[in-house]
């Protein structure tokens, strides 16, 4: 069970109130029309699958139903930080240890 | 490779079944390989078997990090059926379990394949409607099954709930004769020996941390004990495959997922058949020990940690007693996850790519144990005469750039 941090609520709360939403900071195309099948496809289904830090979308579902970011490492689980959609996480992946 | 028979279980006796041969082994790595499969799962060592058997390609090793079978064919409930919605998986599905069903006799080793049966439970219309379809479409491909009422899954699981008046009644069910389980490491074992005696070197404890590349088109790779050289590169590495894969500077659409299963403690034979439900979520069987064997759902983040959260093994069982009131009072004894490679389709990926003599097989998720034997051998053919076998070609990774996906979730919905 893990134990996560909405920056929303300021507070710690059983994984269970939350959903998962998969990798954070995808951006959606501007002008669909002019994309490629390759260019589709990748924003649909390729996703970052790191063995390690791993930038993700977070829903406080049954707390403020509000989004926001976390990094979390994939293979201790260790969640190094969460953050409010818009907000600058406050380090930088490369400094986060762990590989990608 | 000695033949076991009853006579050589009986001459071993005689010597305190002391002298027993190796059943594999453990060479040192050649320089260079024809083919090096990574990753010694149950898939890989298919692979590696039907590479040799088949195609007459022996200079083939089988590089594993750990033990092999000790990824997800170690840790899975070992369920097996055939009975998927599209053509392109039931084909798949059921290539395997036509191979399933001569398989100790073709290994000349016991993997205990049992057809006691699978049924899939419905608990409302929409479930209901599903499972119609999908026996019809199952049954139009030639694989067996049909739809059966509480009344006839009472008389197949006697101590099943059947009462209207539980929290998701049961209304009816799918049952496919033909499905059943299998001893999950009998089925590496059984492969590895095979595949041993036709020549395959099994080199474990040797992790592949890189790919390496001349002109777009592999020559080996790097391992944990130094460099070795190959023609062609065959990636099996279930959980593990996008980490490969970016070895090799590719991306693929699968996620790695934790999931769990645990076992009970031992008990009298009460359970000699299958049951999954998508709706509850939970599944169980007996092992020939007599523990009740339950998987749980796929947790909901990606992880490698092959470990999951406990409150999904907590939905799974307040599932598997409403199923089963008697289980309540059964103890559980282990409890355990792997990572898994979930594909957004849930469907496999076995495919050629960008990379020349490098192939991947992976995407089977929650459900490629049953898989197996089909998929080392389709995967086998493709690698050996480098393009899709026409089984494979549908699951090639270029689906996810056409669109051409194969939509199992409703079958493959619950893992397993
Ligand atoms: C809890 C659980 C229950 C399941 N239940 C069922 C079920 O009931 N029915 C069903 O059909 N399926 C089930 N599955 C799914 C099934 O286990 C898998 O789809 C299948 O076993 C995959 O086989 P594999 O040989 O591809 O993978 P694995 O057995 O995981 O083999 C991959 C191997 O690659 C090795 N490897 C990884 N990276 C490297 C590297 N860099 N270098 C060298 N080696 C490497 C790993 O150590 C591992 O041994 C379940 C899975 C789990 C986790
Ligand atoms: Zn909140």
């Amino acid at each position: 069970m893990l134990l996560i941090h909405c920056p929303h609520c300021r507070e710690d709360r059983e994984e269970e109130e939350f959903s998962y939403n998969g990798e954070a900071h995808i951006v959606r195309p501007l002008d669909p029309e002019s994309l490629s099948d390759e260019a589709w496809g990748d924003y649909l289904f390729f996703r970052k699958n790191p063995r390690g830090v791993h930038r993700e979308m977070w829903y406080h579902a049954v707390g403020c139903r509000r989004y926001f970011y976390a990094a979390r490492n994939t293979l201790s689980y260790e969640i190094l930080h969460t953050y409010c959609v818009g907000e600058k996480p406050q380090i930088d992946a490369a400094n986060e240890g762990a590989g990608a | 490779m000695k033949k076991y028979s009853g006579f050589s279980l009986f001459s071993n006796a005689l010597s305190y079944h002391e002298n027993w041969q190796k059943i594999w082994r453990s060479p040192k790595p050649k320089r260079e390989y024809d083919v090096i499969v990574v990753g010694g799962g149950g898939h890989g060592l298919a692979t590696a078997y039907y590479l040799a058997k088949v195609h007459g390609i022996t200079n083939v090793a089988v590089v594993e990090k750990g033990y092999l079978g000790g990824g997800n064919t170690a840790r899975n409930t070992t369920i097996i059926r055939s009975n998927y919605l599209w053509d392109e998986a039931a084909q798949l599905y059921e290539l395997a379990l036509k191979l399933w069903e001569g398989l100790s006799q073709e290994l000349n080793y016991n993997v205990m394949f049992s057809q006691r049966g699978v049924l899939n439970l419905g608990h409302n219309l929409q479930d209901m409607r599903d499972i119609e379809r999908r026996v019809n479409a199952n049954r139009l491909n030639g694989i067996d099954g049909e739809v059966v009422t509480p009344a006839r899954i009472k008389e197949i699981a006697p101590l099943i709930n059947i009462s209207p008046d539980c929290r998701y009644p049961i209304i009816g069910a799918s049952w496919q004769p033909r499905g059943g389980t299998a001893r999950h490491d009998a089925v590496a074992w059984g492969y590895a020996r095979g595949a041993d005696a036709l020549g395959v070197d099994m080199i474990q404890q040797t992790e592949v941390t890189g790919i390496r590349r001349e002109n777009g088109t592999v020559v080996g790779v790097e391992t944990t004990e130094g460099f070795i050289g190959a023609r062609k590169v065959a990636c099996v590495t279930a959980g593990n495959s996008g980490v490969v894969a970016a070895m090799a500077g590719l991306r693929l659409p699968v996620e790695s997922r934790p999931l769990q299963a645990l076992v009970s403690e031992p008990v009298k034979p009460c359970l000699d058949t299958v049951v999954m439900s998508n709706a509850v979520h939970g599944y169980v069987s007996q092992s020939d020990k007599g523990d009740l064997v339950i998987g749980a759902g796929v947790d909901g983040y990606n992880g490698y940690g092959q470990r999951g959260s406990f409150h999904v093994i907590e939905h799974t069982l307040q599932a598997i007693c409403e199923l089963f009131p008697a289980f309540s009072r059964v103890r559980m004894n282990r409890q355990w996850g792997g990572v898994v490679d979930t594909c957004p389709d849930a469907c496999p990926i076995i495919s050629k790519t960008s990379v020349g003599g490098l192939y991947f097989n992976c995407g089977w998720g929650t459900g490629g144990f049953k898989a197996t034997p089909g998929s080392g051998y389709v995967f086998a053919d493709t690698v050996a005469n480098d393009r899709p076998h026409p089984l494979a070609a549908p699951f090639d990774v270029d689906r996810f750039n056409t669109g051409a996906l194969i939509d199992e979730h409703g079958a493959a919905g619950v893992a397993h």
